[in-house]
């Protein structure tokens, strides 16, 4: 399979804070790769580098291309941001539509086949009733689906998630994370996300990149890489890791202090 | 299958019929009174090709075509353009306070204008009259010198409104040391902050005209494109957008008016808020409705307080910033209160 995001040497700068420093990652055509690392590993850089949001140098690959402008790009990589602005008054269709903007450029008005796009995008995420009813007066789990709905209008090949369960309770988790996996194989998508729930992690999708201190400090399927010193050295927990025929289960270990200390 | 957002042609009738309205009520009303349908005979006589005798005497007619129709069409522009400005700075700061004066521009035409008055530069006529220059000038300079301190790459827009803040402090703290050391001139400097829709003959209309259409056309060319940055800069990157891009020319497209306006009118508060607040509650929150309404709303709503100005009080004269504020106030706060829309 050919790789659909190419990462290699990867570094961004933020003032002066070296946020990544040399992050190399494939992710292959149709491929899920989750993102974990903890707080302040450059994850959501990471994203935003892959989006053109800020500077880097290395080199980023988009389907083989790393010369696309902002529009090319914008249709090639959706992006469902960790807390989306969603500005208010704004109907749930008109939401939806700005998703075609890589389509129909700055200037133009969205066609009939942008319409046709956005109601199906709707149709398929159980949200035609809401065409009419305002983003912000929704609840949680289905502003995440019209967000989601906003990606998938992009029309575009990859898709990349910043925390997509973060405000979510547990069963509009599963729901979320079910519905990207469906939406993947209907339509060939390519997912590339970032996770902080590393059980979650392990059950979607099929590889795990680890991002600690700006660099990828491991990759690879899930048992393989979940153990308890990796997520001891990097995330500073300990964890106890339970296997499950859906993949490990990780879960805190309660800290007991150790009396026999000085 | 449901349609997008789009100006609605009832939105756009009511718009015209206000505009129609409050020019009909700009030309005929006055110390003399003239039949509306002579005013429309006078004005069409005037188009090319067309002889028709509007039964006007000649000073009647100079009447309307000389003092009241200028000004009237003074008054559309100044209105349009300082609503539209005010819609445009909103959706471009994603900010329902921001209004034309954010980055500096009443500070900065403010200074220049009471420069060119205390050097005694005020006495030229027309469009080459020293104080809407000095006032375009300093106002056009406030802007850009807040872009310059405030606009850094990777912040949020809310440090170049701070930029906009500080400037503001400055110049009007230069102004008023400018102002104290005057102290003959406190009065005009004063009359020309309270703003006015005056006119000799055509000459302000004819200065005003060119920026106006320009930054119309250009803020309403990117209306859609503020749809997209509604959603933050990230988002809109996202989209294929440049963010920093878009509102540099929204910005500078909506300052250019404004400055304009207030260089030939002097600072009329309050249009650029009530305006678009009022289209986003009555209409939608869509920059494709609220910017184009605004023009239209804006011009009706400066030539009917205009109107109020030089008739309340006649045959003195209000300020029309004291007007647009006294009207414009309450009815805002009427709006606000009886809608049941989240617009921001």
């Amino acid at each position: 399979m050919s790789a659909a995001v190419s990462v290699e040497g990867l570094a961004v700068t933020l003032g002066d804070t070296v946020v990544l420093r040399e992050v190399d990652l494939d992710v292959a055509a149709g491929e899920w790769v989750n993102v974990i690392g903890p707080n302040g590993a450059g994850k959501t850089t990471l994203l935003r580098a892959l989006l053109g949001a800020v500077d880097f140098d290395g080199r980023i690959g988009i389907n083989g291309r790393s010369d696309g402008d902002a529009m090319s790009r914008a249709r090639a990589v959706a992006y469902v941001p960790q807390s989306p602005v969603v500005p208010p008054g704004v109907p749930v269709i008109d939401y939806v539509l700005l998703g075609r903007t890589p389509h129909r450029g700055l200037f133009q008005a969205h066609s009939g086949h942008d319409l046709d796009v956005a109601a199906e995008v709707l149709d398929r995420l159980d949200l035609g009733r809401f065409a009419r009813r305002e983003v912000n007066t929704l609840s949680g789990g289905e502003r995440q689906r019209v967000v989601m709905a906003r990606a998938l209008a992009q029309e575009s090949s990859i898709v990349l998630l910043d925390e997509p369960t973060t405000a979510l309770d547990l069963g509009h988790q599963q729901d979320m994370l079910d519905l990207v996996d469906a939406l993947r194989s209907e339509r060939g998508l390519t997912v590339l996300a970032t996770l902080h729930d590393l059980t979650l992690a392990a059950r979607y999708g099929d590889r795990i990149a680890v991002l600690s201190d700006g660099v990828i400090v491991a990759d690879g399927g899930p048992s393989d890489i979940l153990t308890e010193s990796l997520i001891s050295a990097h995330f500073g927990a300990d964890v106890r890791i339970i296997d499950d025929v859906d993949g490990p289960i990780i879960v805190p270990a309660v800290r007991r202090p150790n009396r026999e200390s000085p | 299958m449901p349609q997008g957002a789009r100006l609605g042609t009832g939105a756009v009738a009511t718009a015209i019929a206000a505009i129609v309205l409050a020019v009909a009520g700009g030309l005929t009303i006055g110390p003399v009174d003239i039949a509306t349908l002579d005013v429309v005979r006078e004005l069409v006589d005037g188009l090319p090709f067309v002889e028709l005798d509007s039964g006007l005497s000649t000073t009647e007619a100079a009447i309307v075509t000389q003092i009241r129709l200028p000004r009237v069409v003074l008054g559309l522009m100044v209105g349009a353009s300082l609503s539209l400005s005010g819609a445009a700075y909103q959706g471009a700061f994603r900010n329902p306070l921001a209004d034309p004066y954010l980055l500096g521009i009443a500070a900065g035409a403010g200074l220049g204008a009471t420069i060119a008055i205390t050097e005694g530069l005020g006495d030229g006529a027309g469009v080459l009259d020293a104080v809407p220059l000095a006032a375009f000038v300093g106002g056009l300079g406030a802007v850009w010198i807040s872009y310059l301190a405030g606009n850094v790459a990777g912040r949020s827009p809310v440090t170049l409104i701070l930029a906009g803040v500080a400037v503001a402090s400055f110049l009007t703290a230069l102004q008023t040391y400018v102002l104290q050391a005057n102290s003959d001139v406190i009065r005009e400097v004063y009359t020309w902050i309270l703003g006015r829709i005056g006119t000799s003959g055509w000459n302000e209309p004819a200065l005003l005209a060119p920026y106006f259409l320009i930054s119309v056309a250009v803020v309403l060319r990117y209306r859609r494109a503020l749809d997209v940055l509604a959603v933050g800069d990230e988002e809109a990157a996202s989209l294929g957008v440049d963010p920093g891009r878009v509102r540099l020319v929204v910005v500078l497209a909506a300052s250019l008016g404004a400055a304009a306006a207030v260089a030939v009118s002097g600072l009329i508060g309050f249009v650029g808020i009530i305006v678009p607040h009022t289209v986003r509650l009555a209409f939608g929150a869509s920059n494709r409705i609220v910017l184009p309404l605004s023009v239209l709303f804006g011009a009706a709503f400066m030539v009917a307080a205009d109107l109020a100005a030089r008739t309340v009080l006649e045959p003195a004269e209000l300020p029309i910033g004291v007007v647009t504020a006294f009207i414009g106030a309450p009815f805002f706060a009427l709006v606000l209160r009886s809608s049941r829309k989240e617009v921001w």
